[in-house]
This record gives structure tokens, sequence and C-alpha cells, in this order.
């Protein structure tokens, strides 16, 4: 099953990187949040908490417009087809859907942390910050990559699928939110940045795990024809 | 399987003990020392909110079945328990915002971390129907719905566990987690109560799946004597439907 | 009795009442699918009928 995820995956990556849609897409979406955050907000800096929101909430929604559109390429174009005539694990497919999706929002996030430390944080961020941030991410992303694919193979079967995946992923992911909210807060602190909470660590760590099992034993009931 | 079997024996007991909980909860209990005569609430919020959410939990416990087996009639049990989950669910939040208005004079707090669980359990299974409805393939309508159930039967503790620990344990209250801090009497009238709820939705359950069998079997008996043109169309339904 | 009985019964009143007009709309609901099981009924009471007398019309006198 590896080298078929593999081969999955890569297929695409490629086609992103040759057309490239959804990518672009997330970023401008993300940091026009980051502008209406601005106004909103009616501030010129945001820290501690606030930033903490802020960021978690332009992830969170630039994340739904990549979920929409993970599976819609795929099953308007028959490339679904070619997968499931192929002598292949069901569950490879969703793999690589899920892997690909931590991908994109790996990349998403090159551009919206220096576009959220640049436009509205209001301390700089230290390098040790940084490289904290980087690994609360990757938690988060995990958590929203698994329950993502799942949503987005359960919405692309139906007719309201842009209605349905936000319906459906938001609250599944509220987790996700408080605990990358929580856990960024003291690295956006304006008194210098702190350490980690492991308590939310664990939590995000415990909700990837749950969410990957359960996902992983589902995923072959989502392609059978 | 019949399941009107047992449904008399089944809903005189349940009244029976509804009422008993209830005078139990008002004539036997005392009066909570802080909050009053309103703690009374807790008497049919709690239960209600506990039977919910293990009617959550156990739709999903069918879908599982219904993904094993591929057999329909699991796919309709997990439907009814979340259905009626769903409809205790706004009983739970509209006695939750009563009480929340009683004690702190506004209809809806952020402070009770149980309430607010709730709500976002409520809203990801009011999902459930509109999801099925916008499904055509009645099979694959099944499928996904059971997926659907499982994930969220899996989300219902972990959605707990979070929002619990985001909170900061502000207003301690007699609620589910501190039974073991309740005097006996009131104990006893809340078990009775949970106990009386419990047995309300599962005779509702029976009693809904056996009038869905019912509409299925006179259908079929319908289509047997008059032909396939003698069947009225169904009209689009979200629920599972039985006939092959 | 503690003072706080006048101000909240309206309170625990509105609650039950929540929870005994959710059962009771229940009820309504399925009453009307009982109704409608009834109806079914006698159509196909009707339609057996009709194969019955159809069937015996049907043999040769």
């Amino acid at each position: 099953m590896g080298a078929a995820v593999n081969a999955l995956l890569r297929k695409d990556l490629r086609l992103e990187l040759r057309a490239p849609q959804v990518v672009p897409a997330m970023a401008i979406f993300a940091v026009m949040t980051l502008v209406v955050f601005h106004f909103a907000l009616q501030r010129r800096a945001v820290a501690g908490e606030l930033a903490a929101g802020v960021l978690c909430v332009t992830l969170l929604f630039a994340a739904m417009l990549g979920v929409s559109r993970l599976f819609v390429a795929d099953r308007e174009e028959g490339g679904l087809d070619a997968v499931l005539l192929a002598p292949v694990d069901r569950t490879a497919l969703l793999v690589a859907k899920a892997l690909a999706l931590f991908a994109f929002l790996a990349l998403l996030e090159v551009v919206l942390v220096p576009a959220f430390v640049v436009l509205l944080l209001e301390p700089a961020l230290a390098a040790g910050a940084l490289a904290r941030l980087v690994l609360l991410l990757a938690l988060a992303d995990a958590g929203i990559a698994v329950v993502g694919t799942l949503v987005g193979a359960i919405a692309v079967e139906t007719r309201a699928r842009d209605l349905l995946v936000p319906l459906l992923a938001l609250p599944l992911l509220l987790p996700v939110v408080i605990g990358l909210a929580r856990a960024a807060t003291p690295l956006f602190l304006p008194a210098g940045a702190g350490e980690l909470p492991v308590r939310w660590l664990a939590v995000l760590g415990l909700y990837d795990l749950i969410f990957g099992l359960v996902a992983y034993a589902l995923f072959d009931f989502l392609v059978e024809d | 399987m019949l399941y009107g079997k047992r449904l008399t024996a089944l809903a005189l007991l349940t009244a029976v003990t509804v009422t008993t909980g209830f005078a139990l909860a008002f004539f036997y209990a005392p009066m909570d020392a802080d909050q009053g005569f309103m703690q009374k609430i807790f008497y049919v919020h709690v239960p209600m909110a506990i039977v919910a959410l293990c009617g959550f939990v156990f739709g999903g416990i069918m879908a599982v079945q219904h993904l094993r087996t591929g057999e329909p009639r699991w796919d309709l049990r997990s439907y009814v328990a979340i259905h009626l989950a769903l409809i205790l669910g706004v009983g739970v939040l509209l006695t939750g915002s009563i009480w929340a208005r009683a004690s702190w004079g506004q209809w809806w707090v952020w402070d009770e971390p149980t309430l607010v669980s709730f709500l976002i359990v409520f809203l990801l299974y009011a999902c459930y129907q509109p999801l099925r409805f916008s499904i055509e393939d009645r099979d694959r309508q099944a499928r996904y719905a059971s997926v659907f159930a499982i994930v969220a039967g899996a989300f219902v503790p972990l959605n707990f566990l979070a929002v619990r620990l985001a909170q900061a344990y502000v207003h301690p209250r007699v609620f589910a987690t501190s039974q073991g801090g309740l005097p006996p009497r009131m104990a006893l009238a809340f078990l009775v109560c949970l106990v009386g709820m419990a047995l309300l939705y599962v005779t509702l359950w029976r009693y809904e799946i056996a009038s869905k069998q019912t509409s299925f079997r006179l259908r079929a008996l319908k289509r047997k004597l008059g032909g396939d043109d003698a069947v009225g169309d169904r009209g689009r339904s979200a629920a599972p439907s039985l006939t092959a | 009795m503690t003072p706080a009985l006048p101000d909240n019964v309206g309170y625990v009143a509105a609650a039950y009442l929540v929870f005994l007009a959710l059962v009771l709309v229940y009820v309504v609901i399925m009453a009307s699918r009982l109704a409608r099981h009834q109806r079914e009924l006698l159509e196909l009471e009707e339609l057996a009928d009709r194969t019955v007398r159809g069937g015996r019309e049907r043999e040769p006198v």
C-alpha cells in the first residue's frame, strides 16, 4: 500500500504544481482574511490570546476552501474511476488525499505565518517561538487533514457539497481550534514568548490519533461504488 | 422482528418511572442550599442530556453494525436513535437556557462546559438528516450516513474532554460529573429521573421503528396486490427504507 | 419556604413544560402516522377484495 499512496500523492502534488488552484486560492483568501480582521477588530496589531485566535480562525476557514476542492477535480474528470479500477487498497486513495491536504496546508502556512507576523502581530516572532509554532501547526494540520479528507469524501457525493463541508467540518474541528488557540497564546505574548503548554499538545495529539484511526477504519466504506 | 410486541409493558413502565421520578424530585428531594427551587430543573435537564448523548453514541454503534453486516435494519436503528437523540437535544438546550436565565439572568452562558459541548455536538448531528437528504442513491446514503454517525459518535467524548479542559472551572455546579457529591435523597430522585428518561428513549425508539416497519410492510403489501403502479410515490425522505 | 420560591417557579415550570411539549409533539406526529396507516389499510382491503372478485369471475360458471 505504501507504493500506492506514494504514487497517488505524487500525482496530486504534481497536478497542483502544474496548474495551481488550491494553494494560491487558500493563500490569497488567508491574507485577505487578515485584512478583514484588521478592520473588523479595529486594531493595528494583536497579541496574546487575540493573536492566537486570529491565526486559528484564518487557518481554519482557508482550510475549508481547500477541503471543498480536494475531491471535486477527481470526481469531475473521472480520475476516481481510474484509481478504483486499479488493484489498489481503497484506503490508499484517502491516505494520499490526507497527505496532500496536509502538504497544501503547510504551503499555505508558509505564506500565512509571515503575512500574519508582518501585518498583525505586535511583537516580532522570535526564532525559538517560530520553531514551536511550526511544531504546533504541524499537529493542528494533521487533525485538519484527517477530518478534512473524511468530510470531503462524504460531501463530494452529495448535492450540496459546498455547504456541507463547513457544516460538518467545523464542529468536528472544534477541539483543534481550542487546542491551537490555547497553545499558541503563550507564543504571541508581548512580554516574550513562553513555552508551549503540554496539555494542549497532548489534546491535539490525542485528537489526531483517534481521528486518524477512525478515519483509517472507515475510508474503505466511502470509496465503494 | 416485531417491535410492537412488548411495547405496552415498556410504555407503562416508562410512565410509572418518569412520574415517580418527578414526584421524588419535587416532594422528596431536599431544596438545594444555594440555588433554591430553580435547582429542580436539574432533574429534567441532566437526564435528558445524558440520555441524548448516550443516544448519539448508541446510533454510532448501530452504524458500526450496519457497515459490518450491510443489513438495512441496522441503518434504520441508527437513524431512529440519532433522530430521537436530536429531539432530546433540543429539549436539553432549551431547558439549559432556561436554567441559565434563572441562575445568571442570561439566556446563554459560556461558562458551563457541558452545555457548550452539547451545543457543538447538537450542531454536528443537526447535519445528519440534511446529509442523508442530499445523497440520492439509497445504498450510498445509508453507508455515508453510517460513516458520519460513527465519526460523530467518536467525536462526542473528545469534544467534552476538550471543552472541559478549556474552561476555567469558575462555577462548580451540581452537574452530571459531580453526582458523587449529591446528598442521598437528591441522588435517588435524580437516578429515578435518569432511568425514566432512558426508558422513555427506548420506548420511543421501539415505537418509531415499529411504526416505520408497519409503513414498509403496508407498501410492500400494496405492491404485491396491486402491482407497482398501485404504490404511490414515497416522496423524498431522509429516512432509510427497508423495502428492497 | 426559601425566598427564592416565588421568583423561580416560572422558570422551573417552563423547563418541565418544554419536556412535556416535546413528548406531546411526538405523540401528535405518531398519531398522524397511525391515521395514515389506517387509510392505507383501507386501500389494501379494497385491493384485496378486487383481486378476490377478479379471481372468482374468471372461474367458469
